[in-house]
């Protein structure tokens, strides 16, 4: 499944995206499951807020990490998130 | 004791409250011990919270509220609250029955994340039988009731002889109720499973016959409803990887506070599994007997001490060694690795035996009158 570019990006409701102290790290939480998520990824989900297209989430965060050609690396983690079930549409 | 104490990086992420062995139900297969009438006790609504507390403290994450029939205990909004602030994922494993919309939406309030609602059958009359309780209609409807509410709706079935044969119609049910998951659980053969091995074990062909219909719908449904299917191991090569090793993941506590590496641990001899009324819940991992016992491979027999795939299955499940082999430190006999792997094919043959039989013996439903005459 590709990105619609037009779409919100929205963090499910059927998961629970949350900070772990005890392992250091983001985890997506669901029914009887859990991933660990590294840092960048982490940084992709919480824009995932149901305000910002794909362009708009790349700008954000080349903007906060002052990089530039990220766009690649975002649509490919967003399309396995979506693939995940992790992210909707909106 | 077979491992030694340890500092190891292994902390428990999944703590499985099983809060009451209390049941309407009377599933042939319940994976509670078969004596469980011998542990009345409950846990009070305040040792809970504190198992919580401390089990949260130590980086456990995902909460299993479980049983016996976890809505039997009045204080479950209570303990849901408790976990939510804490930060678990928590999960309600229940049969739905006696679960009402007012309690659904309390629930809710309380900030339970998620509840997996079994059903025994695609069809009524085997439902009601199977758990010994009308309970197929009322079922039906909590399922609807639990997607209507916004929770993620995981259907778990477990699949035996006596069901496998509607393995599409179990399917297409799942899918009519809006299902997010579906588990479809082969029967583990513990506790009163292992009692009712005759009746409940399907054969190799049957199971074959399930898995492909099982795997062809995993496509149809593809984006819409996750299958996990729980393999049946006595038909496999290789022993699962059980519990994700000893004392590495998982902790179990029983209703009357026994704390367990695994929930059929119970039945081990000689581990002395301590008590979360007598012991923190960081001292039972870190230092009790239990939960070292079999920690590592130290204590493992051969083959399983020189085979290179001992880091990734463990050695199979301790429970499996000792109800088949009577020795808990043997490979799992599921492995084709073990010289005990003809007691599996034996097994399965008094079972395929008890199937041809035109009179069968009852199944023994899991009720505390059968409890208390089998022990």
């Amino acid at each position: 499944m590709a990105l619609n570019p037009d779409s919100l990006l929205a963090f499910s409701p059927m998961h629970r995206l949350q900070w772990e102290e005890a392992q250091q790290k983001d985890v997506i939480l669901y029914p009887e499951g859990m991933v660990e998520l590294n840092q960048s990824s982490a940084e992709i989900l919480k824009l995932c807020d149901g305000s910002r297209t794909l362009d708009k989430i790349v700008t954000d965060l080349e903007t906060k990490f002052q990089a530039t050609g990220l766009k690649n690396d975002i649509t490919q983690f967003l399309e396995v998130a979506l693939n995940n079930g992790w992210i909707t549409e909106q | 004791m077979a491992g030694s104490p340890n500092n190891n990086a292994h902390k428990p992420r999944w703590l499985l409250a099983e809060l009451t062995y209390a049941c309407p139900l009377q599933c042939p297969y319940c994976s509670n011990p078969v004596d469980y009438s011998q542990y009345p006790t409950e846990l009070s609504t305040e040792d809970w919270k504190r198992v919580l507390t401390e089990a949260r403290k130590m980086g456990a994450v995902q909460l299993g509220l479980s049983g016996g029939e976890p809505l039997a205990r009045t204080d479950l909004a209570e303990i849901v609250r408790h976990a939510r602030d804490l930060g678990y994922y928590s999960n309600l494993i229940t049969s739905g029955y006696g679960l009402t919309e007012e309690r659904i939406i309390e629930l809710k309030e309380a900030g339970l994340d998620h509840i997996q609602v079994s059903i025994q059958a695609s069809t009524q009359e085997l439902n009601d039988h199977i758990a010994g309780t009308k309970s197929y209609s009322h079922k039906q409807d909590v399922a609807r009731l639990v997607k209507k509410h916004g929770y993620p709706m995981v259907l778990c079935v477990v699949i035996h002889r006596q069901n496998i044969h509607q393995m599409a119609d179990i399917l297409k049910m799942a899918s009519e109720l809006g299902a997010d998951y579906l588990e479809l659980a082969n029967t583990q053969y513990y506790g009163w499973a292992h009692k009712n091995r005759d009746l409940l074990l399907p054969s190799r062909e049957q199971f074959e016959a399930a898995e492909k219909i099982a795997q062809d719908y995993k496509e149809t449904v593809k984006g819409k409803m996750k299958i996990y299917y729980v393999v049946p191991d006595y038909y496999e090569d290789r022993p699962k990887a059980c519990m994700n090793g000893w004392g590495t993941t998982f902790l179990t506590v029983a209703p009357d506070g026994v704390a367990l590496p695994c929930h059929s641990a119970r039945e081990l001899p000689g581990l002395d599994c301590p008590n979360v009324t007598d012991f923190s819940v960081d001292e039972i991992w870190n230092e009790s007997k239990a939960f070292n016992f079999f920690r590592g491979d130290e204590w493992m027999k051969e083959p399983c001490r020189s085979c290179s795939e001992k880091d990734q299955d463990f050695g199979g499940c301790r429970c499996q060694a000792y109800l088949l082999t009577g020795d808990m430190y043997n490979t799992d006999p599921v492995c084709s690795k073990s010289p005990n792997k003809h007691l599996v094919q034996e097994a399965i043959d008094q079972a395929m035996a008890s199937a041809e039989k035109t009179v069968e013996v009852p199944l023994v439903f899991r009720n505390t009158k059968n409890s208390k005459k089998i022990t």
